[in-house]
């Protein structure tokens, strides 16, 4: 579409016509363009025209029209076909196809029809346009990206019009504060955002989301339960080469107090027995109970939570990146992205021969996060 | 890229496009692997049962494991480790090994299921280890599936995938898919922790958690796939891949047909 502000400056046609060839493209001027016919009416293109056998036959053409026709009478056929598929078929059937295994019947049925259905009418209408509509090349231009130097002068001259009417270069102290009051005006927003966790639980009450996210509900003395039956644990219940998942004892009535599973999330861990010598550090003296060891759950990458302990290995592998903690050396980490090593909690027994926690965790679980240093 | 392009109409690409969509998803396709033949439960064995145990082991087990079962630097000692362990390890085919590597795979096993028990007897009688289960133990019938569920989530799913097909571990090994596990071999693979498999103790795990667990994993061995072409179960990331490859090359392939010249 030529602009009708800017009149091109050349693009002077040197043929046009019906079935000619149109080389309208200046070769000094590369914002010209071929001469422009009227709408509807595209240059063709310099190509050589092979004509097809549709063209050149009649019984060619004939025979790609009773293709077509088979197409869609097909077509027609598959829509029936779903219908009693839908109605004659029971839900429940299954046949056993290679490749695909056991399948569906109806569900194999109403896929294939369905899909063949629209398919034809699809491939139809293309073999249509491809072998029977007229066959001409034809050749469409793109508009020259840049614009014109008189459209350039334009806008600027527009630009500088309305600088000079609005006053804005003129009014400093106005420009200045509308630039102060434009840059504070997103900063509540991001004040709300800080605050969008939410802290039902009293106990957390007044407590900075650092402080939370740094303390677990892990304290000295408190059971260590099994996950999913909350079953307490003696030291001899767990045989070396032994994994337990863990929670602490009250963690049930922790969440139905805080109606959400935070505190779950956080004080996940697991239990591991090997023998007292393969146990090469710990984080602190004296954590383990007899070999028995206790980890947190949590990768401190970006927090999946692991259980894929090789007993033999002593290696503890997060399946989302691949991070591998060497369980007898500290929860050292030995390959993969995590930054620190896993958090480990030491743990004892009680009077009744129950294992405990000694304490909370003396660091963070769980991935990094900025006031976590 | 120019040469790529050139010959992007030519009647034969539409074809090597659906090549290679076919390959992609046959190669997906074949992690699927056969099962390994099940034994029958037996319990404590008698005198000539364990000689003769030992007669096996001596032949096919010691050069590995030590004369006297005490271990070595090719394997582990096998004092103490059961009954159950010498049953799961020999009745699945995973020992004796082929070759020493990372994983000691499933394959047919060696040794007839007497045979089997007959090892087991011996090495259960070097020193106390976990018995080979009933079928009282494994019987699963009254266990409670969605309970199952949950225990496998917990306990079971962080190796062997939620819906059992198995996962890698570090450097070459893997936890096995699970499909064709018998409610024996899971019993007791929980209860012995073959190879880096911790173990589940009936302390820990007691057996009407281990049956539940067996039922949810029988139950997802016969849970249909209404669709076909599961994929492995792998889930989203593998169903992308199968999109982005295999359904984007056959699109490819159709818009190639499209843009053809007619002759
Ligand atoms: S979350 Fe564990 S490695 Fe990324």
């Amino acid at each position: 579409m030529s602009s009708d502000l800017t009149p091109r400056s050349d693009g002077s046609p040197e043929a046009t016509g019906a079935h000619g060839v149109v080389s309208g493209s200046g070769v000094n001027d590369r914002l010209a363009r071929p001469d422009y016919a009227g709408p509807g009416a595209l240059p063709l293109a310099a190509v050589d025209h092979t004509p097809r056998r549709s063209d050149l036959y009649p019984k060619a053409a004939r025979r790609v029209e009773r293709q077509i026709t088979l197409m869609f009478l097909l077509s027609m056929l598959m829509a029936v076909l779903f219908i009693v598929g839908y109605v004659a078929i029971d839900v429940g059937t299954e046949i056993y196809i290679p490749v695909l295994g056991g399948v569906g019947f109806q569900n194999l049925v109403l896929g294939v029809t369905f899909g063949l259905g629209v398919f034809l009418i699809g491939a139809g209408a293309i073999q249509w346009a491809k072998k029977l509509m007229p066959d001409v090349e034809v050749v469409q231009d793109r508009h020259p990206l840049p614009s014109t130097p008189t459209e350039d002068a334009k806008a600027a001259e527009q630009y500088q019009r309305g600088k000079e009417e609005s006053g804005f270069a003129a009014y400093r102290i106005m420009r200045r504060t509308l630039i102060g009051a434009l840059a504070l005006f997103p900063i509540p927003l991001v004040v709300l955002v800080r605050d969008m966790w939410t802290n039902d639980d009293p106990a957390l009450a007044g407590q900075s989301p650092a402080e939370i996210l740094s303390s677990t509900a892990w304290t000295g003395g408190l059971r260590i339960v099994t996950d999913g039956t909350f079953q307490p644990l003696r030291p001899a219940d767990i045989p070396v080469g032994g994994l337990v998942s863990a929670l602490p004892e009250n963690i049930e009535e922790i969440q139905k107090e805080a109606h959400n599973l935070n505190e779950r999330g956080k004080s996940a861990i697991i239990l591991v027995r090997m023998d007292p010598e393969d146990i090469r550090a710990q984080q602190g003296e004296g954590w383990d109970y007899q070999g028995i060891l206790a980890y947190s759950k949590i990768c401190t990458h970006v927090g999946c939570p692991i259980a894929l302990y090789e007993h033999r290995t002593h290696h503890l592998l997060c399946p989302c990146h691949q991070s591998t903690f060497d369980l007898a050396d500290a929860g050292n980490v030995i390959f993969g992205p995590a930054a620190r090593s896993m958090p480990q909690l030491p743990i004892g027994v009680d009077e009744e021969g129950f294992l405990v926690a000694a304490s909370d965790f003396n660091q963070p679980v769980g991935p990094s996060f900025w006031e976590r240093g | 890229m120019k040469a790529l392009a050139a010959h992007r109409r030519h009647p034969i690409m539409g074809l090597v496009l659906l090549l290679l969509a076919l390959g992609v998803v046959g190669g997906v396709y074949g992690v699927a692997t056969t099962a390994p033949s099940s034994a029958d439960t037996a319990l404590v064995g008698d005198q000539t049962q364990i000689e003769e145990g030992r007669r096996l082991y001596l032949e096919g087990c010691s050069s590995c494991h030590g004369l006297n079962a005490e271990g070595g630097s090719a394997g582990p000692t096998l004092i103490g480790v059961g009954a159950a362990a010498v049953h799961f390890q020999v009745a699945t085919g995973r020992m004796p090994l082929a070759a020493p590597g990372a994983q000691a795979p499933v394959k047919d096993a060696i040794y007839t299921s007497e045979e089997t028990l007959q090892m087991a007897a011996y090495i259960a009688s070097l020193a106390p280890g976990p018995a080979i289960p009933t079928a009282e133990q494994i019987d699963y019938t009254d266990a409670d599936i969605a309970e199952g569920g949950v225990l496998f989530r917990i306990n079971c799913a962080q190796c062997h995938q939620a819906a059992g097909q198995g996962g890698a571990l570090t450097q070459g090994k893997y936890a096995p898919s699970l499909m064709s596990a018998t409610p024996q071999e899971i019993y007791e693979a929980m209860l012995t922790g073959p190879q880096n498999m911790p173990i589940f103790a009936d302390t820990t795990l007691p057996t009407p958690d281990k049956q539940a667990i067996i039922a949810y994993v029988v139950d997802l061995q016969q849970a249909p796939s209404p669709g076909g072409l599961s994929l492995g179960r792998l889930g989203p990331v593998v169903e992308g891949l199968f999109l982005w490859t295999a359904v984007f090359a056959a699109l490819i392939g159709a818009a190639v047909w499209i843009g053809m010249r007619a002759r």
